[in-house]
């Protein structure tokens, strides 16, 4: 067994409004001196660390976790899984 | 009648409704805490507002695990009349019992203020003493009401008249305006509006007649004299 660290990010799909993202982009970013930035997206990232014997069963425990929990709302949302190493 | 007010770590309307209940509607209301099971001679259930559990990782989500939840799903599928108001609402959502999920308001502001319902389905224990299109003078509170459904779950909402209160106005970027909504059995409703904060003549600046009517629709459909 080794220790991994999991993020989680979770994303409104497309298609539903951001204005949390929206804001941040036109009100501040675009209003500094960079005027190349078309988007931003907001997203909630949560961190797991987790002992698992490998990335892949890491992956899958945590995939089932927010499956299971309803860690995220599939109505609305839809999450990126990322293992890395301790 | 025994109606059970359930209390969440962080709700923060489950007195205003309780009063609302008791003092004016007579009825006989109990608090259950969410660690505890709901007893078998519960008449109907309503999940307060407030911010359980501070509203962290989103609102609802958290208290829709909470133990008692399995016993309002048994209730739910009796035809028990349940009623979740703005963080019960999103409970209900959260715990599946009603479709949908709630965002956060297109202002991203918390918004508290007067807003008008329209009545669209006056068949639910909730809505059965207002008329069709009736409006309720009604006051919202909150910073994630922003209902959200997809076009094919919406085109099933108004197939199965699950949509029950619409806002007048454009509110806070909800699909078609939908401010509250039932199952497909239409004995569970949430709605996100505050009607215990409307049904008074005191605390009310409009008219406090429709949001009455709400509780009044609740005597008349478990049975009631009023």
């Amino acid at each position: 067994m080794a220790i991994f660290i999991v993020h989680v990010t979770i994303e409104n799909k497309p298609g539903i409004s951001d204005p949390e993202g929206e804001t941040i982009l036109n009100d501040l970013v675009l209003k500094g001196t960079t005027s190349t930035v078309t988007k931003i997206k907001s997203a909630k990232m949560l961190q797991f660390t987790i002992k698992e014997k490998d990335k892949k069963s890491a992956k899958i425990k945590v995939q089932n976790i927010c499956d299971e929990l309803r860690i995220y709302n599939p109505m609305v949302s839809k999450i990126t899984i990322d293992v890395f190493d301790a | 009648m025994n109606v059970a007010v359930i209390v969440f770590p962080g709700s923060n309307c489950d007195r205003d409704m309780y009063h609302v209940l008791t003092d004016v509607f007579k009825l006989n209301a109990t608090y259950f805490w969410h660690e505890k099971g709901l007893p078998k001679n519960i008449d109907a259930v309503i999940l307060p507002g407030g911010f359980s559990y501070g509203d962290r990782l989103r609102s609802g989500a958290i208290a829709a695990h909470s133990p008692i939840i399995k016993d309002v799903k048994k209730m739910a599928e009796k035809g028990v009349p349940i009623l979740g108001v703005c963080n019960g609402f999103q409970i209900l959502v959260e715990a599946g019992l009603l479709p949908g999920a709630l965002l956060k308001n297109t202002s991203l502001n918390f918004m508290c203020e007067w807003t008008s319902l329209i009545v669209e389905n006056n068949t639910t224990p909730f809505s059965n003493k207002l008329k069709l299109y009736q409006k309720i003078p009604i006051p919202i509170a909150n910073g994630e009401g922003r209902y959200y459904v997809d076009s094919e779950t919406l085109k099933q909402l108004k197939k199965k008249n699950q949509i029950v209160f619409r806002y007048s106005d454009t509110v806070n970027g909800s699909s078609d305006r939908i401010a509250g909504v039932c199952s497909e059995d239409g004995n569970v409703v949430g709605m996100m509006p505050h009607p215990e904060r409307a049904a008074e003549s005191q605390i009310n600046p409009n008219d406090n007649k429709p949001a009455s009517l709400i509780f009044e629709s609740l005597l008349n459909a478990i049975g009631v004299q009023n």
